[in-house]
């Protein structure tokens, strides 16, 4: 952590000392200085621009986990669901989402549905196969167990593979969050009047290098913050079964 | 350990026989795991209430012929008939993210009972099995021997009279072994079960059962059966017990 913090530091020191030397015009380089500014200067320009992307982020992970979720469980239910709509996945993936992204705006406009829908579709995949994987990967010991206890299928799902599944699945989330954000900036470069992948691209022709900054900070600040609370939920829901049982008490 | 000499709470009404005479009786059972015969032809009857342990070399198909008994399988040959049985899995098989309380409790919510009112059943048991305070503890967190109290508490849960023990103990250190032993006596002295224990430790067999049967090398057949005298659970250096020692080695040692 410490040095993290020093690695930040000395590449921050760098920059500014890069940009102060005159090595480069500060309009196409602001220095971290000049950053720092206007986050405090545009702070309220960049905190309502960061809630129209945030809920773009928000709407379009939840959207991407109810999806990937519901297709890894049907997918793991049924094999022909898996041998029909595996290969569709994997083809989705492989859609220019770069070239389909400003068709859709075009057709449902501005709004924030076609922006999460964009997010979704990026982000809903790594869910699926992070958690169908996972699903498939039950402990068959545990599986057996159940059966010889007359549970039904459903039982067997709700009582051992789902919760097999879900730290896997916060993992999908966690990679699933850093496409978002991608995802999101790419859906406002696409067609939106705002949202921080707006600001960007306005600032940058309007010669406001700061600002654009200002907002690539944000945006990453955010996405810390997102990764961090998965990070955290995760380490909440590993119950150490690659730990040696660690005898307490009698036995 | 105070469970030793602690009486478990009854789990519920003794367990209905659907079976008239055994609990089980297996009938020239044999069995075929793709290319490999597994059960060379296993006849084998078990009364209500009694223990019978099955010690055979590794690999004989010991587990296999549970899985016959409890139903993951039919036979290939053959007929099993027995009352339904609750298997406790060669590794424990708890479930590793939920509590030992919903872990012992699982049986009860498969028949349909809501968590709160599952844990609250399985409770005392657990309490009477010597876990009280352990309910919130997950299996990574417990012993061994405290691991398998667990799952010993779950397979009574299932309300069933016939369990099938798959080496239950053979993970553990000798001492906690010889421990758990009188432990497991003493729940059955309490519970009366129907008991099918496979192990590959005579001493254990010996010291738990009322009959043990001595299974061959692979396709497994019973080669000898040897009855128990006395109650459990039994001293180990008593003579006839290591008269009776001597003649399970022989047998496993001419398989
Ligand atoms: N799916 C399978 N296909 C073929 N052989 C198997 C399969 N499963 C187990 N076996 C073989 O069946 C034999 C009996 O296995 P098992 O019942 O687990 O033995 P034990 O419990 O006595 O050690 C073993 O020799 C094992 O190699
Ligand atoms: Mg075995």
């Amino acid at each position: 952590m410490l040095i993290s913090v020093a690695i930040v530091l000395a590449l921050l020191g760098a920059w500014e000392l890069y940009v102060r030397l005159g090595s480069v015009d500060a309009l196409l380089l602001p220095a971290p200085s000049a950053v720092a500014e206007t986050l405090v200067e545009d702070r309220g320009m960049l905190w309502s621009n960061l809630t129209v992307t945030a809920a773009e982020i928000g709407f379009g992970i939840l959207l991407a986990l109810a999806v990937g979720l519901g297709l890894a469980i049907a997918l793991h239910l049924s094999r022909s669901a898996r041998t029909a709509v595996y290969p569709l996945l994997v083809a989705s993936q492989a859609v220019p989402i770069v070239v389909v992204a400003p068709l859709l705006i075009l057709w449902f406009g501005y709004d924030l549905g076609p922006k999460v829908a964009i997010i979704a579709l990026l982000a809903f995949f790594p869910v699926v196969v992070v958690t169908l994987d996972a699903l498939a990967a039950t402990d068959a010991e545990l599986l057996r167990l159940l059966r010889s206890m007359d549970a039904t299928r459903w039982q067997r799902l709700r009582f051992v593979e789902l919760p097999a599944a879900v730290p896997a699945a916060v993992s999908g989330a966690k990679v699933a969050v850093a496409v978002a954000v991608i995802g999101a900036v790419f859906a406002e470069y696409s067609g939106s009047d705002a949202g921080l992948g707006h600001l960007i691209l306005q600032s940058i022709p309007q010669l406001e290098t700061a600002r654009a900054w200002a907002a690539v900070v944000v945006l990453a600040a955010f996405a810390v913050l997102l990764v961090s609370i998965l990070a955290a939920a995760e380490r909440r829901l590993s119950y150490g079964t690659r730990l040696p049982h660690s005898p307490k008490g009698p036995s | 350990m105070q469970s030793n000499t602690t009486a478990p709470a009854r789990v519920g009404p003794p367990p209905e026989h659907t079976t008239a005479g055994a609990a089980v009786q297996l009938v020239r059972v044999h069995h075929r795991l793709g290319e490999v015969e597994v059960l060379g032809g296993i006849d084998l009857a078990v009364a209500h209430g009694e223990t019978v342990a099955l010690v055979g070399p590794s690999g004989c198909g010991k587990s296999t012929l549970l899985e016959l008994v409890c139903g993951l399988q039919a036979p290939s040959a053959g007929r099993v008939d027995t009352e339904p049985a609750a298997l406790l899995p060669q590794r424990d098989a708890l479930l590793p993210w939920a509590d030992a309380l919903d872990n012992a409790a699982l049986p009860l919510r498969l028949q349909g009972a809501g968590r709160g009112e599952a844990r609250g059943t399985a409770a005392p048991l657990l309490a009477e099995l010597g876990l009280e305070g352990f309910e919130r503890a997950r299996p990574h967190e417990l012993s061994g021997g405290m691991r398998q109290r667990v799952a010993v508490a779950r397979a009574l849960l299932t309300g069933r009279g016939l369990l099938c023990l798959d080496e239950p103990f053979s993970a553990l250190d000798a001492i906690t072994r010889a421990d758990t032993h009188r432990w497991l006596a003493g729940v059955l002295a309490a519970e009366p079960r129907t008991v099918l224990l496979v192990t590959h430790d005579v001493e254990e067999a010996l010291v738990l059962a009322d009959r043990v049967c001595v299974l061959s090398h692979r396709p497994a057949r019973i080669v000898t059966e040897l009855p128990i005298p006395g109650t459990r659970p039994r001293d180990p250096a008593a003579d006839e017990l290591v008269a009776l020692r001597r003649a399970a080695l022989e047998a496993l040692r001419g398989c």
